[in-house]
């Protein structure tokens, strides 16, 4: 950190032409919200699968008018197939895990927060930036390409597992093309995040301004920070292990492919691969991919809480520690996804306990967040409603977490939908929760208009309850023995599951409906919504020291200088209850100690 | 509002528990000689989950009732003790629970796992394949024949890629699409796939273990209860996926000696 820091990256000036200004941008800002707008497709196409998905399960011949326009293969008279069904699952879970729960936390808001965060006037590397998010953008497009290539897109599931996503087109529809399209535009994913983080960790520690401890960044920006280093250890081992899947389709390698395997009576022309190293590959990225969905919902949670409760979190460092705790942990957890896989039992027990530990510090943030309540004056507003939310669905995953983390039990859930409910509360539901909370806070920042709050609160209301009428009933489907990514249930045991299956479709059907009031007043707000003052909601940190929307320098040719933490609520100042980041004033606490 | 929302907390809670509480849906009656030990597991798991579970909900919703609003001349305040009771409470409370469950756990897992069969142990084999399982039995000499990949056929009816000519032990090798066995035998299984990743899941039994391509993996365990239960692939095998099922008679041994001789027969 150095007093010039903050303003060493004005590499480039004021945008002058439309295509520097709304396209090919330098700017953090706009690049963040094009990391935004890019999530808000990918999360419209990830609900319109899930809907298209459930209503399947639900009633499995039902006709879903127009679908056979998407794929007249797939759907015949407009009824799913079987694989259809397996490879709009496939893409549903692509979008969501990559496009919306990497992208929109931790692209989107970390770009736009970040630097203003640490007072800088930009990324370190603006270039980098903006190659970044259009990298980003390649690979979606890429990833859009595969329904309308070949037999349409990979079955196998977003998590890919070898050999049947290394054989080619002889193992199933879309396991051809589709496959080294999903890998290809994977591999083209990581790289922009890559890019991403290799701007954001040297932003946060090198371009901080004056005053500007590393204790003194707000929790978000600890939050992104962890992240970003998750990222560039995970994402870098996703993209070699998406290359090596790509070359056994196409370089006739045989990485992850066994010697004398047959398909369709035909012996493959591969030998001696390791079926089990794709797995280990896969989720040494993937369950740090979990927090990588879920630490930047912790920080903006935090961050929207702090504001509203008037008050700082009970402990900033023990916050950082614990997510940071988190981190390092999620490393060595990953095994819990490979429990029955075959890898030798013992390594079970071993990644079993790694697994119960990170209990601890997903208890210690649980904790934080509820100590810190006691004693708050919380205000009850969108952003905090959907912050309160993100800590009751963290709680309803985390203690799911108890049964996956334990081998013996996962003898009766693995693959069912116990998993699949453990999985979208804690990395979907309550990152989802933290992208809207932090969506209706910033909304102001962002776009310089308010939200309505209203419409943010019916949009609470459907969203909390729906997804709590989604998600629960799996757990109970899990402990039946439900089979996950069946397309129907030909079991004898599962048939009495189905009318469980029906009022999760129907709740779901709800649910996705109501996110059509957020959508709505997302872009009316944007449109016709009340002009923002600077600090709608006195905050403290420095995005609330600029304009809304901040001017393309941030604050507008100021030297931002820091003299205080992050979250100085309950004093005596002279603007009320709070005191800024950047103020001089020195102010005396009004919070009452025990 | 903020009350409103307590309150849904709370009903949100108590009624997800019902089911549980009142065990509407459940693990299938176990009937195995080692699930007891999983079920106690789960059984404790779900206590202490439970527990967390509603008290964490609850005390949420307590603190959302009592410190929401502006509260005029009320200042804000700490929590008793700040955050390094808390903390230890983390440590103290739900480390030594999940370490507890950790450890009790192993047994369950071990019984499995860490444990031989029987010399008598009845081997049978089982491969998996896109999208139907096929059982092996050895015959008279107790040997199976080797496999022979380039052999496999589906339109001849060869699963295994058994060739009798060449192979004396393959003769009396008997190839079946259902499995049976003795009730309250141990049972040695060989678990091989022919082509890609599936899973051998049989809820009643508290067994799951997927295939793994290029690997040979074995599995013992014992039924106790004479009945018909259901083996399901877990593993995302490709289109048929949902459908790749088999059933498991569990005999008695007159009835099974029976139904091996039928099948024998057959071949």
């Amino acid at each position: 950190m150095h007093d010039t820091a903050a303003h060493a990256a004005a590499h480039h000036g004021p945008p002058t032409t439309f295509i520097r200004k709304h396209v090919f941008s330098l700017d953090h800002k706009v690049i963040g919200k094009q990391y935004y707008a890019l999530g808000l497709a990918a999360v419209i196409i990830g609900m319109v699968l899930s809907w298209l998905m459930r209503i399947h399960l639900a009633w499995t011949n039902y006709p879903i008018p127009g679908l056979h326009w998407l794929s007249s293969a797939g759907a015949p008279g407009n009824v799913m197939t079987p694989e259809y069904y397996l490879q709009l699952m496939t893409m549903h879970a692509t979008f969501m895990v990559f496009f919306v729960l990497t992208v929109v936390p931790f692209a989107a808001f970390g770009n736009f927060f970040i630097p203003i965060h640490t007072g800088a006037e930009d990324m370190p590397f603006p270039h980098f930036n903006m190659m970044s998010f259009w990298t980003t953008f390649v690979a979606f497009c890429v990833m859009i390409l595969s329904f309308f290539v070949g037999d349409g897109p990979t079955l196998g599931g977003w998590t890919q597992y070898a050999p049947l996503s290394a054989v080619g087109s002889v193992a199933g529809p879309g396991q051809g093309a589709g496959v080294v399209i999903w890998a290809t535009s994977l591999a083209i994913f990581c790289l922009g995040q890559l890019f991403g983080a290799l701007n954001f960790i040297p932003n946060i520690l090198d371009l901080r301004c004056k005053g500007l401890s590393l204790w003194r960044l707000p929790l978000p920006t600890w939050a992104w920070f962890i992240t970003s280093c998750m990222g560039l250890t995970s994402f870098s081992v996703l993209m070699p292990a998406c290359i090596l899947l790509i070359l056994d389709h196409v370089a006739g390698t045989s990485f992850f492919v066994a010697s004398n395997l047959v398909i369709n009576d035909q012996l493959q022309p591969h030998s001696g691969g390791s079926t089990l190293l794709w797995q280990h590959l896969f989720w040494f990225f993937g369950h740090p991919e979990v927090y990588i969905a879920i630490v930047p919902g912790m920080g903006i949670v935090s961050h929207v809480l702090i504001t509203n409760m008037r008050k700082p979190m009970l402990s900033h460092r023990v916050l950082v520690y614990s997510m940071g705790a988190l981190a390092v942990l999620s490393y060595m957890v990953y095994g819990h996804h490979m429990f029955v896989s075959g890898m030798n039992p013992l390594s079970s027990v071993l990644f079993s306990f790694p697994t119960l530990l990170i209990t601890i510090p997903s208890t210690i943030i649980v904790l934080i967040w509820i100590g810190s309540l006691y004693g708050a004056k919380l205000r009850i507003n969108s952003a905090s409603l959907f912050a309160l939310g993100f800590i009751s669905m963290f709680i309803t995953g985390g203690v799911s977490g108890f049964f996956l983390a334990q081998p013996s039990l996962q003898i009766l859930l693995h693959a069912t939908y116990f998993v699949v409910a453990h999985f979208h509360f804690t990395m979907a539901i309550a990152a989802l929760f933290g992208i809207f909370s932090g969506t209706y806070f910033w909304f102001p920042k962002m776009w310089g208009r308010m939200m309505n709050e209203t419409l943010g609160r019916v949009h609470f209301w459907c969203t909390f309850v729906g997804t709590y009428a989604i998600f629960m009933p799996f757990h109970y489907l899990g402990l039946a023995g439900n089979v996950r990514r069946y397309s129907s249930f030909a079991p004898d045991y599962m048939q009495p599951l189905i009318g469980v299956h029906q009022f999760v479709t129907i709740a779901a059907l709800f649910t996705g409906a109501a996110q059509l009031i957020f959508i709505y007043n997302f872009f009316h707000s944007k449109a016709y919504g009340e002009p923002a003052p600077d600090n709608p909601w006195q905050g403290t940190s420095l995005e609330w020291s600029t304009s809304s929307p901040p001017p393309w320098d941030n604050f507008g040719g100021r030297h931002i200088v820091v003299y205080h933490d992050p979250y100085q609520y309950g004093v005596q100042s002279s603007t009320g209850d709070y005191v800024m980041q950047d103020s001089p004033e020195q102010v005396k606490t009004d919070h009452e100690e025990p | 509002m903020a009350k409103f929302f307590a309150i849904t907390i709370v009903i949100i809670a108590i009624l997800s528990a019902v089911p549980v509480v009142r065990n509407t849906w459940h693990p299938m009656e176990d009937v195995s000689a080692h699930g007891q030990a999983i079920d106690d597991q789960m059984s404790e798991t779900m206590w202490e989950a439970g527990i967390s579970f509603l008290a964490s909900q609850i005390i949420l919703a307590w603190l959302i009732w009592r410190y929401s609003g502006n509260r005029p001349g009320e200042k804000t305040k700490s929590f008793p003790g700040g955050a390094t009771g808390l903390v230890a409470a983390a440590f103290i409370l739900v480390g030594v629970e999940v370490f507890a469950l950790g450890i009790f756990g192993v047994k369950a897992w071990g019984n499995i796992y860490f444990t031989q069969p029987g010399a008598d142990a009845l081997p049978i084999q089982v491969q998996a394949g896109q999208f139907a399982f096929y059982f092996r039995y050895p015959g008279p000499d107790g040997k199976f024949g080797p496999l022979h990949a380039d052999k496999i056929s589906e339109a001849n009816q060869n699963f295994f890629g058994l060739d009798p000519n060449s192979d004396p032990d393959s003769r009396d090798d008997i190839v079946t699409a259902e499995m049976a066995m003795p009730v309250n035998r141990e049972v040695r299984l060989l678990m091989h796939a022919k082509d890609v990743s599936h899973s051998f899941y049989v809820p009643a039994l508290r067994i799951h273990q997927d295939f793994v391509p290029g690997l040979d993996l074995q599995l013992h365990f014992t039924a106790t209860k004479v009945g018909r239960y259901e083996i399901v692939c877990s593993q995302l095998c490709g289109l048929g996926h949902y459908n790749m099922k088999a059933y498991l008679s569990v005999l008695s041994q007159q009835d099974y000696d029976d139904w091996l001789k039928k099948e024998a027969a057959m071949q």
